[in-house]
This record gives structure tokens, sequence and C-alpha cells, in this order.
């Protein structure tokens, strides 16, 4: 199942907590999912029987951004869970950011 | 994103902090997003389209901000201190709203079409309600207008400025990390409200959650008590604030060992200003920000270890970068070009560009001034050295063009400021019948110093056309209260006293 990500887009995790919102779209549809299952549109109904992949349990955390090179698509956990993030069955790395010094 | 969500992160996961106030009993971030949205389901259901404030600092100010965005209406803080007139013509811009104010403000303003007033007290009260209805989500999307504010007006008609959800988020998200402060950090804000360093200050105190301690206006002494007091550990000043604070902290000799950063901007720094402040502070990382309204604050910083490597430096290149704004952020693109747009060589000057999610570069009314690839002109003059660094050297507006040779006033300005005498410098251009343009300097001095001197003293430095052709000593030049030297102001009284 392939998912069209828009600036500002919200989903969830069908099988844990973890929310996130879309900083940068996707160039095309994804297959984008958490805790191995896809991910649903915040608001949509979650399907039922769906269960944590143990392979995609690593969590992801609030607050955190995440961004994959190949198709350009960058988020931002808006809440915390057990699911870990991933494209099919490939991880979405975290984006590594480098903290600026505090200007205000 | 919608700064609703910036609010409903920190509410939820940093919801045991505390935001604001004393450390002891101030609100925590859950109950920040509370209050926030009880007076967000208020401000939905009052007349008028957007929401003003005018107003000192108090927890009104973020409670606003995001009440607001809950609402789904813009908010538009505003320059109390202005002259009645010219609030009363803002506030009728403003109009269809609702406008919070402090004691007096109503009565001052008068009664305005299409605007009602919330005093400071009223909105709290809201807020506070523990049986108020609380707004849930938010209004409006990513592209709505989060924020307006009115430039100071120093060069014409004050325009207000643009600033949507997405710019002012994407300059947040991309910036601070999310719950990255220290639990015992607390930040004092003192600039005004209607200052984008105020507005950014509580949202980057909010995403990285950390707790604020507002002073209602900028006064030293009670800057540098406040600080003691409460165990700040972060600030940001305008230039006019630091020298100020300085005075007091060498005075007194107690120093403010609970701070850790401050960061200053806002317009140039005097160069001895900030080694005094080294040298009194040195435990303290210094952060100098450049930025403007429309870039939804700071686009470039040199960061404490960049102030330790210039310090430390033998290389005349590498300690020059103490008078520079540090490299620009990651996540936007800075370009110098000349008149014509096209790109200038690295070390010449020209205009300094920006792109980047958080610019913004839109006028309400006017439009956007972002050219077709999305560069907004800062009209700021400027370069960059062969490592990045971005040297800012004023306003182009604020040029000197005396005999055909271009001048700017800053390089003029820093060097009379290294002479011993000068505690404050300001050069403009006033008409002259041989060069089109002469150049004028206003001083304020300590001791004594003689016109002859400073001028050998530019001459020795600069090239004998930058040399100030007339001089005035002054008791004090004219700043509005953000630091920003009034030069339409200075450059009519020094026209006028040397014509």
């Amino acid at each position: 199942m392939s998912l069209a990500t828009k600036p500002g887009a919200r989903f969830r995790s069908a099988v844990d907590a973890t929310e996130i919102i879309v900083v940068k779209p996707a160039k095309d549809p994804v297959d984008l999912r958490c805790g191995g299952q896809p991910m649903v549109a915040l608001g949509d109904d979650v399907p039922g029987g769906l269960a944590l992949d143990p392979a995609f349990a690593g969590g992801t955390q609030l607050g955190k951004r995440f961004a994959d090179t190949d198709t350009g698509l960058e988020l931002l956990c808006t809440k915390g869970g057990e699911g870990s993030l991933s494209i099919g069955q490939t991880p979405l790395p975290l984006k590594d950011a480098k903290p600026l010094p505090s200007s205000d | 994103m919608h700064l609703g969500m910036l609010l409903e992160m920190a509410a939820d996961g940093l919801a045991d902090r505390t935001a604001l106030g004393p450390a002891a009993d101030g609100p925590s971030f859950a109950e920040l997003g509370r209050r926030a949205r009880r007076l967000g389901a208020a401000l939905a259901a009052r007349p008028g389209t957007r929401i003003g404030l005018i107003d000192l600092n108090s927890p009104a100010v973020p409670l606003t901000l995001f009440g607001s965005a809950i609402a789904g209406k813009p908010f538009v803080p505003i320059n109390y201190r202005l002259a009645d007139p010219q609030l009363r013509a803002i506030v009728a811009r403003t109009a269809p709203a609702t406008i919070i104010v402090g004691d007096g403000v109503a009565e001052r303003v008068g009664p305005v079409d299409g605007i009602e007033y919330l005093t400071r007290a009223e909105a709290l009260m809201i807020a506070a309600d523990p049986d108020g209805e609380q707004g849930d989500g938010w209004g409006g999307d990513a592209d709505d207008i989060a924020v307006l504010l009115f430039t100071s007006g120093t060069t014409g008609e004050p325009k207000a400025a643009v600033l949507r959800h997405s710019n002012l988020t994407e300059y947040i998200i991309t910036t601070v990390e999310f719950g990255g402060a220290a639990e015992d950090e607390a930040a004092i804000v003192s600039v005004p409200p209607y200052h984008i360093a105020g507005i950014s200050a509580v949202l980057s105190s909010t995403y990285s959650g950390r707790r604020v301690v507002q002073l209602e206006a900028f006064d030293p002494k009670e800057w540098v008590e406040l600080v003691r007091a409460e165990s700040v550990t972060q600030a940001m000043v305008v230039p006019t604030m630091l020298g100020r604070i300085l005075d007091i902290v060498e005075a007194d000799g107690q120093g403010l060992p609970s701070l850790r950063s401050l960061s200053y901007g806002g317009g140039p720094m005097p160069l001895p200003v900030i080694e005094r402040a080294v040298g009194l502070l040195p435990h303290v990382g210094f952060v100098n920000a450049y930025g403007l309204t429309e870039t939804s604050s700071t686009i470039a910083v040199l960061g404490p270890d960049d102030h330790h490597a210039a310090f430390a430096s033998t290389d005349p290149a590498v300690r020059a970068r103490l008078a520079s704004v540090g490299r620009p952020l990651p996540t936007l693109e800075v370009s110098i070009r000349d008149a014509a747009g096209e790109l200038v060589p690295t070390g010449e000057r020209g205009e300094i560009c920006v792109r980047g999610g958080q610019v913004s570069g839109e006028y309400l009314g006017r439009g956007t001034t972002l050219d077709a690839d999305g560069w907004f002109p800062t009209r700021d003059e400027g370069h960059l050295d062969d490592a990045g660094y971005l040297f800012v050297h004023g306003r182009l507006d604020d040029v000197i063009v005396r005999g055909g040779e271009n001048l700017s006033p800053g390089e003029i300005e820093a060097v009379l400021l290294e002479h011993p005498a000068v505690l404050e410098a300001a050069v403009v251009g006033i008409p002259n019948k041989e060069w089109g343009e002469q150049v004028a300097a206003a001083v304020v001095i300590v001791g004594e110093v003689s016109e002859d001197e400073l001028k050998a003293h530019v001459r020795a430095r600069l090239r004998s056309s930058r040399t100030p052709d007339r001089i005035q000593f002054r008791a004090d030049l004219p700043f509005n209260e953000s630091g920003k030297l009034l030069r339409r102001v200075l450059r009519t009284e020094l026209a006028d006293a040397f014509a």
C-alpha cells in the first residue's frame, strides 16, 4: 500500500502510539510503515488484527526527524511509540541534526 | 506545520517541565497547553479576524501567541511605545480584531472601528479558569498567517511583515532540538513582544523545553537581579542592552554565575563591548545572531567556538570574524549579489540574499518580495569570506555615495569605535554640492578628543575619502527602543547642523 505524502499531512501507526507529520513530501507515493505495518492518515479508521512486527520494534522518539534520501521524504515524530518507521522493509534513518547554538 | 502542533508536542512530551516563571511554582508545559487552548477557544469566538496585543511582557504573551494559533487567527503584537496617533493608525490597520491590552492602553487609543479590547487580566483569567472550554486542535493550516509584525518604520511608513505557520515552524524544527534543553535551563526574555526575537524566544523555548522568565520591559538593574534570582542560563540582548548590563555587573563585582549562553543581535555590536563582555563573563558562551523579521529570526550565527577561535588567533582573517555574524544556517542559502542581481566573487560586497523555508519576505497588502527563484533580497549590504563567514555592513539604503564612490557607514563607524574615547558613533551621508554627498559623523565620547584627532584616526586606517568631512559631538544618539539607530532622524539633524 502506498501513501501520497504532502507537507503537513499527519499519519499514525496502526499498531502502536506513534504519530508523524510530513515535513517534506516524497516524490512519489511511498509505502510508509510503522512497526512493520502500513501507517494510516490521522483521523482514518485503523484496520484491526494487525500486530507489531518484532523486526520493527526499536521505537520512534517524539521530536526526532527522519529523512529518506531516495524519495526526499522527511518526517517529524509528533507522538512517540514502540514501533519504528520504515519505507517497505527499509528502515527510515534519523536525520542527523547538528544542534545550533541557541540564538533566541 | 502549524504552531498548534509545536504546542501540542511540548504539552504532551515535555508535560511536567516548568514552562513559565519561577522554577518552584510556575505552570508546566502541560498547563501552558491547557491555558492556551482555553484562551484559544475564547479568542475564536471573539469578534474580528485577528488578535492584537498591546502590552508589556507577561504570561499573556505566550498564551496569546499560541491561543491565536488555536483560534486560527493571526497574532499581531503592536509596539506600545508608539505615540498615540501612530498607535491608533496601526490599530486601525489591524481591524477587524480583538486586541489584548495592558493597563491604560484602551483609554489611550480610544474606540476604533472594528476593534474590541480585552484586558490582560481578563485574558489571563479565561486561560486559568479550570472550567473553561479548551479548544480542540487548531484553526487553519500551515499556509495561514501566524504572525503579523509591523516593521519599525525607521525608513518610512511601517509595513506589516507576514510570517506564516510554515515559516516559523520550519525555523524552529530545523534549528532547535525538541526537548533539547537541560532540565535546569531558563531563558530570560526582555525584548518586547512586538519584536521578532520576542516571538522566536517563546517558540524556541517551548520546543526545547526551556523555562522562560520574563521582564516586563528591559531595565539593566532588574535584568541582572532577575538573572541571579531565577538562575537564568540563557539570554538574548540587543547591543544597547549589553553595555548597560555590563556596567552593573562591573560595578557590583557579583558576576552572572548561572548564565551559560548570551546571544546578541539586532544591530552591529561594537567590538569593544564584546571584548569587555568576554572579560567580565569568561564562563559564558557568546552567540552573535543575524536575522530579520522577514526571515523568521536568525539566518546566521557566530557561535561560542567561533568567538574563542577568533579571540585566540593571531591570523588577522580569523580574528576579523569576531566582527562577522558567523555562518549561515545549514538549512538555508545565502548569496551576495550586485545591483543587477548577479553573484559577486567571494570577499566582494553586495546585497545579502537568502532563500529557505523560514524566509517569508512578504508584506501584508504588498505581496511577496521574493524573486522568481525564491530569493529574498534583504537590502542589507554584506560579504562572505573564504570560509563562508558572513559580514554585514549595514542597510544598502544607508550607503553614502561621495563623488561616485560607495561608502559603507558601518565600516567608518567601526573604525571610530576603535578609538578609546568614542563610546557611540554613527555615520550618515548628507547633501553636498561638490560631492553629491559628504560623510558626516555623530559621536558620543568619554574624556577628551578633538575633531582633528578623530579624523586622523580614521584617515590612518581607511582611505581619505572615507574620513568624515564633518563630526558632531553629542550627548547621545537617536535609537529606537530595540536598539536600532534612527538614521533618518540623524541624517536630518546633521544635514541641518552642517548646512
